[in-house]
């Protein structure tokens, strides 16, 4: 029995996984943009996008997962997910990535505004670019200080893609929830705990090891 | 001719009028000091001459050059400014060196940067930052991160980045005011060593003694206005000017 569970858990957390990378994949450089949007100068792409993120920032994740889901459907009687597994991986995943750009963004936004102002203009007397500034002075500074945020936020991606079960996503929680009807068993849901505290026991691992790398300089 | 001219500069921030009608200039290999209460418009003349802000009028000529026309909207063009700033080197009170490079990084980078757009020796660039970092007693510095620094030393590294750059004219903004009083010292030696080698500067201060001693020219500012402008001595010891008397007479009494 216990392979059995460990196998059919395992599947559901290749899922979790998937769920994980690709949200980072598309979360990472949408949260860049969403940043530089909502520092724009222009006022009607700043204050719109401030909005968004108001909104998705001040609601559940959860509800954002329903009503990305069920949305289009219910209010257009558009069929935007199709009606496999892949179609409610796919609505699942855009609910993760626009929430987590969103988080992503606010933290790249402290990031770029803790640089001291005297660091571009440094850069300017020496007569580079904006571009060749950002690249070679701020970047690796903004990295350093978004590095224990980030961590913390991804880390807490690690267990928010279990929400992803309430739209019939079979990740590891939904695997091992399955146990209690098939089988009367409690405990394959408690061993799912394991798997999330061994993949976050090795992100925290990963990101301590470059905040490590980074130690050598202060700012 | 001299090496700068500065015509009938002007600068507001909102309806505040920080700099009226500002006028003077230096002759090669001289270094004129800038003294006046905060808010004189100091610091803002010398951020007018390395574009960070941009003059609302008025002129600026180096070598017989133009380089800014309050009038001409060309020569406010981003590239514009960055192909004329670099004319300028700019020394901050609160140093700004790059955390993430060593001394001897941070000397180099934009020389770096520059010779590789233009094709030129890296090498050649590595060797004079070297030398400059010797020239300022940082030769066993070299490598280290800006953090690793007394106050003192970064500071030294900020003057050998400006240096560099080959600029015509080096601008010091209050250098020494960041600086525990014991650190002061050794940075005004080193503003002491340029000027004996007729480096073209402008420094602002508060350092009157050093002011007198080391300057070929004193400029007094106040309320956004050059009030008194000459000899060193004749200006601190001497001064002509009502405004002058009062600023220096404050500046002697706080010293006591």
């Amino acid at each position: 029995m216990f392979v059995q569970v460990t196998l059919s858990l395992l599947e559901g957390f290749l899922t979790t996984m998937e769920i994980f990378g690709l949200t980072l994949l598309f979360a990472l450089p949408l949260g860049l943009l969403i940043c530089l949007g909502s520092m724009s100068k222009i006022a009607v792409i700043k204050y719109p996008i401030k909005f968004i993120i108001w909104i998705v920032r001040g609601t559940p994740l959860l509800l954002q997962l329903i009503i990305i889901y069920f949305g289009p459907g219910l209010l257009f009687g558009w069929n935007a997910w199709g009606s496999d597994n892949v179609g409610r991986f796919i609505a699942a995943l855009v609910a993760f990535v626009i929430n987590y750009a969103c988080y992503f963004s606010e933290i790249y936004r402290g990031g770029i505004q803790a640089i001291p102002i005297g660091q571009r203009e440094a850069g300017e007397v020496l007569g580079l670019t904006k571009g060749q500034i950002f690249r070679k002075i701020i970047l690796k500074q903004v990295i350093k200080r978004i590095i224990p945020p980030m961590s913390n936020e991804i880390i807490t991606l690690v267990k928010d893609t279990s929400l992803a079960r309430v739209i019939s996503v079979y990740e590891i929680i939904w695997n091992g929830q399955a146990f209690i009807k098939s089988a009367g068993l409690i405990w394959p849901l408690f061993y799912t705990g394991a798997f999330y505290l061994a993949f976050s026991g090795l992100l925290t691992l990963i990101f301590h090891y470059i905040e490590k790398k980074m130690d050598y300089f202060r700012c | 001719m001299a090496l700068l001219e500065v015509k009938n500069i002007k600068k507001k921030f909102g309806s505040t009028e920080v700099l009226k009608d500002i006028n003077f200039d230096l002759e090669e290999g001289q270094a004129i000091s800038i003294i006046g209460s905060s808010g004189s418009g100091k610091t803002t003349l010398l951020r007018c001459l390395n574009f960070l802000e941009i003059a609302d009028g008025g002129t600026i000529t180096v070598r017989g050059r133009q380089l800014f026309d309050g009038s001409d909207i060309r020569t406010r063009s981003d590239k514009e400014i960055r192909a004329n700033r670099t004319h300028f080197g700019m020394v901050f009170q609160q140093f700004n060196l790059f955390p993430q490079y060593t001394a001897f990084e941070n000397v180099t980078l934009a020389p770096i940067i520059h010779a590789k757009e233009n094709g030129q020796s890296i090498d050649s660039i590595k060797e004079h930052g070297r030398e400059i970092l010797k020239q300022m007693g940082l030769e066993d510095r070299m490598d280290n991160y800006p953090h690793q620094l007394s106050g003192g030393q970064q500071q030294r590294v900020a003057i050998a980045r400006a240096l560099a750059m080959k600029p015509d004219i080096l601008c010091f903004d209050e250098p020494t005011s960041a600086l525990d009083p014991e650190l002061t010292g050794e940075v005004l030696k080193v503003l002491r060593g340029l000027a004996d080698k007729k480096t073209t500067m402008i420094i602002v201060t508060h350092e009157m003694a050093f002011a007198r001693d080391v300057a070929d020219k004193i400029i007094f500012m106040d309320g956004g206005r050059i009030i008194e402008q000459g000899d060193p001595k004749q200006v601190i010891d001497n001064p002509k000017e009502e405004r002058t008397k009062q600023f220096l007479s404050n500046y002697a009494k706080n010293k006591e």
